[in-house]
């Protein structure tokens, strides 16, 4: 298994930082600390090759602690394999550095983080709202944002 | 001693070239570019957050909003997320797997030529718009006969199909496929050899390789760069590997370079249809899984047991066990990705989707800046966004 080559050498070099590994549908997830999430995805990028970020979100697990989880999903262009990270982040101090400095196209996909989840990405060159009006207030994704939107009665129409 | 300032221009939301609701602010020099700021979110309709409330299967109907120009490759790229999350991957029938990717295949053209005819069109040449709005029409009356819609299809579902292909169907797409290859010699005869085409394609909206993979190109923009990916080949999926099929790329990096891809994509295209038109048997069409698929209607309407069945599933849908899938397809325009995590109800604790559109237009500033403002209009076309997946 190639894929767990690579956690193995992210276990070595970064042993202190590595929280979980775990396997589910042949998917590897490596759950890290997030003061080192630049550090890794550089290495994971220089070092193990995973040259393409397809995506970075962003995850409520309202009622635990840490409430947010950012996932970074990366793709080996060469080896064709994926990797999957996640770093958890604390409701009350919701922030996490950047890995635009890495990828480019982390860009984007933060500000949609930020706009829609309220996590808050530090060093970002441009933190701006993406998708909701500049003067939105509020994180749609949040699960505590009522789905119908703020300061509307939830519809009745449907009782299932 | 003459002096210059930057001026302002809004281009957009409604303007006929940006291909939806998109606004691009544009700092402009005289003629060139100097700075350009996209803006989006106008057709934001929050599917993440609505899929949060709904059951897998109510779910699907969504994915059809996304990509309006290439549902079926949407419900594609949803339903092999919710299977790898049950683990019913294996267990798809054969012969659902192969109308699949005849319906993705149809799609991949109906999506190209949708881009090929607003593309030209933008750059002024008409008459292949015409021509390709007639060739998608076709697509449009297979899509109608399999799923009753034309545009949002919702025409898959999690284990197989909504319904087998109508009789005489094949021979329909068979037909179509015939005929396709010639009606990309003339996109190419009124195109390729056009010096005015030429002139306002190549050399513009250059990205170079390594650009492209850090802004996070997919599909046909980044294999214009020269970047042999094609997950269809690298990573199969709905039994790709089965068929003989070339992935081009260019080295021009440039809007000429995408423009080829994607003319020889659609005669592959054709040559994958043909080989799953020809592999195609008689067989189910849906998974042997209770739990999750839908019984037969004649069930339904003949049986006690079959109308609960179809009750509990549409009331209370299907639970998958805990965890986390990540499903990339290669959409028409790129990587479509769909991240879903179950925590062992019947709905998506969360689902996010990475849509190719999105992360292209991130490139546009970069591949705009430096150049005129007419060529702005050609590089939106060349990068083939779809505002109802950018937005969602």
């Amino acid at each position: 298994m190639t894929e767990n080559a690579a956690v193995g050498k992210l276990k070595e070099k970064f042993s202190g930082s590595i929280l979980d590994v775990t396997e589910f549908r042949g998917e590897t997830t490596v759950t890290v600390k997030k003061e080192d999430i630049v550090a890794i995805c550089a290495f994971a990028k220089g070092e193990l090759g995973y040259n393409l970020l397809s995506d970075v979100c962003g995850v409520d697990y309202l009622g635990k602690a840490p409430r947010f989880m950012v996932v970074y999903h990366l793709f080996n262009i060469s080896s064709k394999e994926r990797l999957r990270f996640k770093a958890p982040v604390e409701e009350k101090d919701p922030r996490i550095d950047t890995v635009s400095g890495v990828w480019a196209t982390a860009n984007w996909h933060e500000r949609e983080c930020w706009d829609l989840m309220g996590i808050v990405f530090n060093n970002h060159p441009d933190l701006r709202r993406i998708l909701m009006p500049e003067d939105w207030e509020g994180h749609p994704l949040r699960k505590d944002y009522p789905l119908q939107g703020p300061d509307r009665e939830p519809y009745q129409g449907r009782l299932s | 001693m003459a002096t210059t300032e930057v001026m302002t221009v809004n281009m957009g939301p409604q303007h006929p070239s940006t291909h939806g609701v998109l606004r691009l602010v544009l700092e402009l020099d005289g003629e060139v570019i100097v700075k350009a700021v996209p803006h989006i979110g106008f057709l934001h309709r929050g599917v993440e957050k609505l899929s949060e409330h709904r059951t897998y299967h109510q779910t699907l109907p969504l994915t059809d909003r996304l990509d309006y120009l290439a549902p079926m490759s949407n419900n594609l790229g949803y339903v092999l997320a919710v299977e790898k999350l049950l683990g019913l991957t294996d267990a798809i029938p054969e012969r659902a797997q192969t109308i699949r990717v005849i319906m993705a295949e149809l799609t991949r053209l109906k999506s190209h030529l949708v881009w090929l005819a607003c593309h030209a069109l933008d750059i002024g040449a008409m008459t292949v718009f015409l021509y390709c709005f007639r060739e998608r029409e076709n697509v449009m009356d297979i899509y109608e006969q399999v799923s009753g819609a034309r545009m949002t299809s919702n025409y898959f579902r999690v284990g197989g199909l909504s319904a087998d292909l109508p009789d005489g169907l094949e021979k329909k797409i068979r037909a179509f496929v015939d005929e396709m290859p010639g009606h990309v010699d003339t996109y190419e005869g009124l195109l390729t050899g056009n010096k005015i085409w030429q002139k306002r394609t190549m050399g513009v909206g250059v990205i170079s390789a390594e650009d492209a993979i850090d802004i996070g190109l997919t599909g046909p923009a980044l294999r214009g760069s020269g970047v042999d990916v094609d997950l269809r080949r690298d990573t199969p999926y709905s039994g790709y590997e089965k068929y003989d099929f070339e992935v081009p790329t260019r080295t021009e990096c440039d809007t000429w370079a995408r423009y080829h891809v994607r003319l020889v994509e659609m005669r592959q295209s054709c040559r994958i249809l043909r080989q799953a038109l020809d592999s195609l048997k008689p067989g189910p069409i849906l998974a042997d899984a209770p739990k999750v698929c839908l019984p037969p209607k004649k069930d339904v309407v003949n049986s006690i047991e079959g109308l609960i069945h179809q009750f509990k599933i549409i009331t209370e849908g299907f639970k998958p066990e805990p965890g986390e899938v990540y499903q990339e397809i290669e959409a028409p325009k790129g990587v479509l990705g769909f991240y879903i995590i179950s925590d062992g109800s019947a709905k998506p604790y969360r689902m996010k989707i990475r849509p190719p559109s999105f992360v292209n237009l991130q490139a546009l500033p970069q591949m705009v800046e430096g150049s005129l403002i007419a060529d702005a209009v050609a590089i939106i076309g060349t990068l083939d966004i779809v505002l109802g997946e950018i937005d969602r």
